[in-house]
C-alpha cells in the first residue's frame, strides 16, 4: 500500500519535472462529463462513444479543465469544497487540494502555475498555487460569483457575480479589481476571442449575451436570442464556447433546449440548434468538428456535427452533466 | 424577563442605526426603512414553536439586510450610496407618522411589514406622495384588489396565488374531489374563500366545507375531532385553511381517510422555502441565515427582493429621477431575478410582483408553479393570482 503511494508520488513527481514538453499521455480521444448528482466523471470512449469508466470523486463535481500541459484533468468537486486532479492516463483520481467555500468554477493563471476560483458562497475569488495546493490570497467580488477566466494575455481575471449583474476585471499581478462592468441579468459564463479584443458574457436570466472590450473594459455591443417558439423568459443562455480562430460562438441557451451558432464579427446569429433540456455546458473537440453539449435535465450529452449543426446523437452520462471535456 | 428587555434595547438602538457602505463623501445615499411594529404577534417567539408551513420564522429585517449588502458593488460602479433603517411604531397612525418623519428626511423606498388592515390604512394615508410602500408581508387579496393603491407594491404573494399555485398542482396529479376545513378566524375565512374562488377556476370539486374549532369540549367534538371532520363522503384531498397553524399540525394521519393534507399542513405555496435548491438559491438561504440566525422564509424573499428591485431599476436607469426610476420600476421591461428561475416584473393592473410560487412540504420543494401545461397568452405567472381580467383594482378615482 505504502509502495503504492510511493510509486504514484514518484510518478507524479517525474510528470511534473518532465514539464509540458514531455506529456505522458496526450490525446487518449476521451471525452470525459462531470456528473454533479452522481459525484462522478463519465469517461467516453472518443470514436464510440460508448461509456469505458466512472471515475469517484468527490462530491458534486462541476469545472473541469485540463492542465496546460495536458496531462491531468481538474475536477472542482463543490460539496467537498476542493479541486480532484484525475491523471489522464491511469483514469482515476490522484490527489486533490482544497480550493474554498462552495467553489463551482475555476481557471488556470496563463503559465499554469495558479488555480482561480470562484467561491459562490462566500463571494470571493480563491487564488491557489498548484504546486504547493496552498492559498494564495482571495479577492471580494459580488455574491454568488460564478464564470471565471482568465484573459489571453494573462493579465486580467474576468468573473461574473450573478447576483451584482456584474462582470468584476481583476488584475492578475496585484490581485485589485480595475473595473465592475454593468452587464445583463444573471451573468453565467465566458468565452474570449484569442487576441483578447473581445470578452463574451452570457447573461441567463437577460436572455443575452454582453460583449466587453478587452482593452478598455466596457460595453461594446449585445447579442439577442430569439428562436422561433419561444418566449423570451424561456431563453436562458449559460455555456458558451468559442472556435480557436475566434470566428464562432456557440452559446447555450438553457430552458429553450436549444444552442445558437453566433458569427463572432458581424455578431449575427447563424443558426439554432434542438438539443436535451437545460442545454448548459459546451464544448469543442480538438479539431472542431464536433460539438458536445451538457444537457443537465435530461441526462445526456448531444453530440453535433460543426459542419452541418446537426445533431448526430444524444449519448447517456450520469446525472446532472455539467461539463465536459475533450482530451485528443 | 432581562433578555427580553436587552433585546428591546437593541432594537430601540437598530432603529437609529444606519447601514451604509462606505463611499466617496458627497455620494448620493438612496435610502430604504423597514418600517415594523413594535410588538408584532406574528413574529411571537412562542407562537412560531407551532409554526405551520406558511408561517414565517422571524420579522424579514434580514432579508432587506442581506440585500443591501448584495447592491455594494453596484453603488460603487454607479457612485451612489444605499441605506437602510429600522423604525417600529405602536399603530397604523403612528406609522404614517413614521414614514411621513422619514420622508421627510429623503427616505423614498418603505419596506411596510404589518397586517392586512395597517397595510390599507397606511396606503391611504400616505397616498399621493412621493414614495413607494412595499407590502412585504400582508398576503390579503383585497390589498391587490379594492384596496390597492398605486405607490402601493407588493412583493408577498397574496392568497389567490397561493391558493392557484396549490389547485393547480392537485389538478396536475388528476385529484378531482377536495374536503375543505375552515377555521374560525376572519383570516381563515380569507384563505378559504380564495381556495373555493381557485378550485372554481381550475375544476376542483369541493364536496364538503366544514368549519373547525379548537376545543376538546365533547359538545363541540363534530367541529374538534380530527376523525370526524374527515368522514363522511370520499375526496382526493384535504385542504386546511388555518392561518393560525395550531390546528392545522394536527390534521395529517388524524384523517379518517389515507389522503394528503394541503394548505396550512403537508403541502404549502411557498414564495420561498430554504429546501429550494436551484437557481442560487441556497445560497440565498444561507446569506440570510447567516444574518438572521434563522431559517429563511417567505416574508424575508418578501423583504430582499423589494430591495433588489429598487436597486435593478437604479442600475438600469442610472439611476434616474424617483418618477422616472418608478415608471422602470413598475414598468415591463424590467428584469427582476428572484433566484427562482423567472423574470419577475410587477402586474401593472395591482402592482403585484408576478412570480413563481414553491409547492414545499417541511423540508422539500416537490413542485413549482405554474405547473407545466398552465398556460397565459402572455405571460403564464400570470396563471396564478388576479390576472387583468381578474383585477377590480383601479389607481384612479375614489378607492373605498
Amino acid at each position: 500500500m505504502t509502495l503504492k503511494r510511493l510509486c504514484t508520488g514518484l510518478a507524479i513527481a517525474l510528470a511534473l519535472a518532465l514539464g509540458s514538453g514531455a506529456t505522458l499521455a496526450r490525446g487518449t480521444g476521451h471525452i470525459f462529463v462531470s456528473s454533479e448528482n452522481d459525484n462522478a466523471v463519465t469517461v467516453l470512449d472518443g470514436k464510440t462513444h460508448a461509456v469505458i469508466k466512472v471515475i469517484p470523486t468527490g462530491e458534486r463535481p462541476r469545472d473541469m479543465k485540463l492542465t496546460p500541459d495536458r496531462s491531468e484533468l481538474f475536477v472542482i468537486a463543490s460539496n467537498d469544497e476542493r479541486i480532484d486532479v484525475i491523471d489522464l492516463a491511469k483514469l482515476e483520481v490522484v490527489r486533490s487540494f482544497e480550493v474554498g467555500d462552495d467553489p463551482e468554477m475555476f481557471d488556470f493563471s496563463k503559465d499554469g502555475t495558479r488555480v482561480y476560483v470562484s467561491n459562490e458562497d462566500d463571494a470571493m475569488v480563491s487564488v491557489i498555487d498548484v504546486a504547493s495546493g496552498e492559498l494564495v490570497t482571495t479577492i471580494e467580488v459580488g455574491e454568488e460569483p460564478e464564470g471565471i477566466l482568465v484573459s489571453p494575455d494573462g493579465r486580467f481575471l474576468y468573473v461574473t457575480s450573478e447576483v451584482a449583474n456584474m462582470v468584476h476585471v481583476i488584475d492578475t499581478a496585484t490581485h485589485e479589481i480595475v473595473a465592475n462592468v454593468v452587464v445583463g441579468n444573471r451573468p453565467r459564463r465566458f468565452a474570449a476571442t484569442p487576441d483578447g479584443a473581445e470578452v463574451w458574457v452570457t447573461n441567463e436570466l437577460g436572455g443575452t449575451v454582453t460583449i466587453l472590450d478587452g482593452r478598455t473594459h466596457e460595453v461594446k455591443g449585445t447579442v439577442a436570442f430569439e428562436p422561433r417558439g419561444f418566449r423570451a423568459e424561456e431563453v436562458t443562455p449559460v455555456g458558451i464556447t468559442m472556435t480557436r480562430d475566434g470566428k464562432t460562438a456557440y452559446v447555450t441557451l438553457g430552458r429553450a433546449n436549444h444552442f445558437a451558432v453566433v458569427d463572432v464579427a458581424s455578431r449575427a446569429v447563424r443558426d439554432f440548434v434542438l438539443v436535451g433540456s437545460r442545454a448548459w455546458g459546451a464544448a469543442l473537440n480538438g479539431d472542431e468538428s464536433l460539438l458536445f453539449i451538457a444537457n443537465g435535465l435530461s441526462d445526456d450529452v448531444s453530440i453535433v456535427d460543426t459542419r452541418t449543426n446537426r445533431v448526430l446523437r444524444s449519448v447517456p452520462v450520469g446525472r446532472v452533466p455539467h461539463t465536459v471535456v475533450i482530451d485528443d | 424577563m432581562p433578555t427580553r428587555l436587552s433585546l428591546r434595547l437593541v432594537c430601540r438602538l437598530l432603529l437609529v442605526a444606519v447601514l451604509a457602505f462606505a463611499l466617496p463623501a458627497g455620494a448620493e445615499t438612496i435610502r430604504f426603512a423597514y418600517v415594523g411594529l413594535d410588538k408584532d404577534a406574528r413574529y411571537d417567539e412562542r407562537r412560531l414553536q407551532y409554526r405551520n408551513l406558511a408561517q414565517p420564522f422571524g420579522a424579514p429585517f434580514a432579508g432587506a439586510e442581506v440585500a443591501l449588502r448584495e447592491a455594494r458593488f453596484v453603488g460603487q460602479a454607479l457612485g451612489v450610496a444605499f441605506a437602510l433603517e429600522r423604525a417600529t411604531a405602536a399603530d397604523a397612525a403612528a406609522m404614517v407618522g413614521r414614514i411621513e418623519a422619514l420622508h421627510a428626511e429623503g427616505v423614498r423606498y418603505f419596506l411596510l411589514d404589518a397586517p392586512g388592515g395597517m397595510v390599507a390604512e397606511v396606503a391611504r394615508a400616505t397616498r399621493g406622495k412621493p414614495l413607494v410602500l412595499f407590502n412585504v408581508s400582508a398576503p390579503d387579496d383585497a390589498l391587490r384588489q379594492e384596496a390597492c393603491q398605486p405607490h402601493l407594491l407588493h412583493t408577498l404573494p397574496n392568497h389567490a396565488m397561493q391558493a392557484d399555485a396549490l389547485v393547480q398542482y392537485v389538478v396536475s396529479k388528476k385529484w378531482r374531489t377536495v374536503l375543505l376545513l375552515e377555521g374560525p378566524l376572519a383570516d381563515d375565512k380569507l384563505i378559504a374563500a380564495a381556495f373555493e374562488n381557485s378550485a372554481r377556476r381550475f375544476g376542483l370539486r369541493v364536496v364538503a366545507k366544514r368549519e373547525f374549532v379548537l376545543s376538546n369540549d365533547p359538545r363541540l367534538r363534530d367541529q374538534g375531532n380530527v376523525a370526524l371532520l374527515t368522514a363522511g363522503p370520499d375526496y382526493d384531498v384535504v385542504f386546511v385553511a388555518d392561518s393560525d397553524g395550531e390546528f392545522a399540525r394536527g390534521v395529517p394521519y388524524r384523517s379518517v381517510r389515507p389522503r394528503p393534507v394541503v394548505g396550512a399542513e403537508g403541502l404549502v405555496a411557498a414564495a420561498w422555502h430554504w429546501s429550494w435548491d436551484r437557481h442560487g438559491a441556497p445560497q440565498l438561504s444561507n446569506r440570510v441565515e447567516r444574518q438572521a440566525k434563522r431559517k429563511m422564509a417567505d416574508v424575508d424573499w418578501a423583504a430582499w427582493i423589494a430591495v433588489k428591485a429598487v436597486v435593478e431599476a437604479v442600475l438600469r436607469t442610472e439611476n434616474a429621477s424617483f418618477d422616472d426610476l418608478l415608471a422602470y420600476l413598475t414598468g415591463e421591461e424590467i428584469i427582476i431575478d428572484g433566484f427562482k428561475g423567472n423574470r419577475l416584473s410587477f402586474r401593472p393592473w395591482d402592482k403585484q410582483l408576478r412570480q413563481p410560487m414553491l409547492l414545499a412540504t417541511h423540508n422539500a420543494v416537490i413542485e413549482r408553479a405554474p405547473l407545466q401545461g398552465f398556460l397565459h397568452q402572455t405571460n403564464n405567472l400570470d396563471t396564478i393570482g388576479f390576472d387583468r381580467r381578474d383585477s377590480r383594482c383601479s389607481f384612479d378615482g375614489a378607492t373605498r
